[in-house]
């Protein structure tokens, strides 16, 4: 899960990770009682969404920036009628782009230098890293593929948490001193207790910078969470922001079905995520274009794939479906009946091609067979690929 | 032979009174695993089916029916816990089966691993099957054959359709385990392809991977420098959207790293046979293996 960089800032700040003084405002009327509390003079102006290359993106109606420096109050003001309810189109966000619900109106500081800082897990060790750089400000991809000996790595043993001595090395390898170490060691410290405390998947700072009278502040956050530990942080879980997901996949979660929309005309339902993603492969081999990824777990019920079905739908650019199950724990004459009181119940009117494998296929099959359906048998993964794209290429 | 398990094996079920636990645990007695005992704390004295006992702790299962693999169908909440108490028995073999556990508790089991006697399979996965000898997991049964070919995957019914295509050609299995779609994983890809190199019940190798990580391409690395037995491959995921997590917790395409793409290059590199539909996935295996 993801939230806004105000809402990450404002753990920051629980953590003691020093933060530039900032509000954020939901609405116009939030925004002029934020412009009345803080004092006139230069600001930033951030559009909040998640999603990065905000400085860089353009409006949908021209405006460009989704963060901006300001002059004064009135400037600011005149900058946020631009941003509040537009669309803002990054790198990111594909060119839909995503609607400013918020800004945050933060200080200004002066900086004299930036890092990069950033806590996340390493796959290939299955341990927390820090992983840090004197190239504040940029990318850290780019940065690790044209000066990787600018990336220092601190690898933290779970079990005992991170050391002072592995903080401190962090901060002497950056190049700091005196004064700073100990603002670096205190800063870690915060950022390590903030990620395991919390279970976070991710606690990014860029950049991280030493201002003019020599103090450590976090001027962007990036914080996600691990989706399977939310049920312990209800705190975390209320910051979500259902105005960032597809309304199709919030539908999906809240039925247990995992579902992620893509941008082609196929849809398929499959059981099983390794399945569904070889599903939507099998379909771009034979040269058609997944809508979606939809894994409707190892045991869904009838109402489950009615849902399924539901949400496959709503998608107006869906011109066939395609569903492929192997049943294992999961039986073929379920997912039959479900389907059968799916389209009945919807009334399909496009192309439905229909594998099933494994237990008890015959009677699945029959059931398909006898419902008067005009759906479209296959005999293997490949013939149902084949079928489904060249019946919505005929369509 | 085979690796891990087989009709030796002495299975006892962490979770046993679970709704899947219990319906699985059957299947695997059904199929032929010697299950010797269950545990669900505050049961103890119970008895599984009217035969096997449950106990309160692992420690009872293990000192009194000799269980020798345990698998975990407790929920994720509490899976952490029960892998850690088996790994306290020194359990030589762990395959857990729930999904969902928090990556932080996962990485804290890794590091209690690094200094244990047991090997974990999971979690997150469909568990470990030695056709017609041992089935530990939720994978339909008779799917299987016994034969020749390793299969490890991280997938599930990926898996199954990777038996179902050699079994449907007349070719069986020497052992199949999925190793689970977490990022924080017991068992790797490179250690169960090192197992099968060294088993001589296994004449060649399947292995399924997908997008994150790059578990694949350190087993690819390991191939090319040391096995000598056909090795297949699949990978799952060349249309998967950057920075998606697709299901699985640990399919998500990071930063340009992850990708199918990358994937199966290094695949190919390591002279593999890359699949290029997973409807191929046994036949790609025939065509560098002559059984």
């Amino acid at each position: 899960m993801n939230i806004h960089e105000y809402q990450a800032k404002e753990l920051f700040a629980k953590y003691g990770i020093a933060i530039p003084k900032g509000l954020a405002a939901h609405s116009k009327k939030e925004v002029d009682h934020v412009l009345g509390q803080i004092p006139d003079g230069k600001m930033v102006v951030k559009s909040q969404i998640h999603a990065g290359g905000r400085g860089k993106g353009v409006f949908k109606d021209g405006f460009e920036g989704g963060v901006k420096l300001v002059a004064n109050k009135k400037e600011a003001l005149d900058v946020a009628n631009h941003m509040l309810g537009n669309t803002l189109v990054t790198k990111q966000t594909g060119p839909d782009g995503r609607k400013v619900n918020t800004l945050y109106f933060t200080e200004v500081n002066t900086i004299k230098k930036e890092y990069y800082i950033a806590i996340l897990l390493d796959r290939k060790i299955s341990q927390p890293v820090i992983i840090a750089s004197t190239e504040g400000g940029m990318d850290i991809e780019t940065v690790a593929a044209q000066s990787p000996e600018k990336i220092i790595r601190i690898e933290v043993d779970p079990l005992f948490g991170l050391r002072d001595y592995e903080a401190r090395a962090a901060a002497f390898s950056l190049g700091m001193k005196d004064g700073l170490v100990k603002q670096m060691v205190k800063l870690l410290r915060g950022m390590y207790d903030l990620y395991w405390q919390k279970d976070a998947a991710l606690v990014e700072i860029n950049p991280l910078v030493v201002t003019q009278d020599e103090q450590l502040v976090a001027l962007d956050a990036k914080i996600t969470f691990d989706d399977n530990a939310l049920y312990r942080h209800p705190d975390i879980l209320a910051l979500r922001d259902f105005n960032e997901e597809d309304p199709k996949e919030v539908a999906a979660s809240q039925f247990s079905l995992n579902y992620i929309a893509l941008d082609g005309n196929i849809a398929c339902l499959v059981n099983g995520a390794g399945l569904a993603m070889a599903t939507m492969d099998i379909i771009q081999h034979y040269g058609g274009h997944p809508a979606n990824f939809l894994d409707v777990g190892g045991g869904a019920s009838e109402e489950q794939v009615t849902e399924a079905f539901k949400i496959i739908l709503t998608d107006p650019d869906v011109k066939g479906i395609l569903v492929n199950i192997f049943g294992g724990i999961m039986k073929c004459d379920v997912i039959a009946r479900g389907i059968v009181a799916a389209a009945q119940k919807l009334n399909l009117d496009m192309p439905l091609v229909v594998r099933l494998e494994g237990t008890n296929v015959k009677e699945g099959k029959q059931i398909l067979r006898d419902s008067g359906l005009s759906l479209i048998p296959a005999d293997s993964l490949a013939d149902a690929a084949q079928k489904v794209v060249a019946a919505v290429a005929a369509e | 032979m085979s690796i891990l398990v087989d009709k030796n094996t002495r299975l006892v079920v962490q979770g046993i009174t679970g709704k899947s636990g219990s319906f699985h645990a059957q299947m695997c007695m059904e199929y032929g695993t010697n299950l010797v005992a269950g545990v669900t704390p505050g049961k103890g004295g119970q008895k599984f089916l009217d035969k096997v006992p449950i106990h309160d702790t692992l420690y009872e299962a293990v000192e009194r029916e000799g269980a020798n693999v345990s698998m975990i169908f407790v929920p994720p909440a509490f899976a952490a816990d029960s892998i850690l108490e088996a790994i306290d028995m020194e359990i030589p073999l762990v395959v857990c089966i729930t999904e969902g556990i928090p990556v932080h508790d996962m990485e804290q089991v890794k590091s209690r691993l690094r200094y244990a006697k047991t090997r974990l399979i999971g979690p997150n996965c469909p568990g470990i099957i030695t056709p017609g000898q041992c089935k530990i997991g939720i994978m339909p049964g008779y799917i299987h054959k016994p034969g020749k070919v390793g299969i490890v995957s991280r997938s599930g019914t990926l898996t199954y359709e990777a038996v179902w295509q050699l079994t449907s050609l007349g070719h069986g299995q020497s052992t199949v385990i999925g190793i689970g779609g977490d990022p924080v994983n017991g068992t790797s890809h490179l250690e169960a392809v090192q197992m099968f190199n060294e088993d001589p019940q296994t004449d060649a190798i399947i292995m399924i991977g997908e997008i994150g990580g790059d578990a694949e391409e350190e087993a690819a690395r390991y191939i090319k420098e040391n096995v000598k037995k056909p090795v297949a491959a699949f990978i799952a995921g060349v249309t998967a959207p950057p920075g998606r997590r697709m299901g699985h917790a640990g399919a998500i395409v990071s930063g340009g790293s992850g990708s199918a793409a990358g994937k199966i290059e290094a695949l190919k590199d390591a002279g593999i046979a890359v699949a290029p539909t997973p409807a191929d996935m046994a036949k790609t295996l025939l065509t560098v293996w002559n059984p």
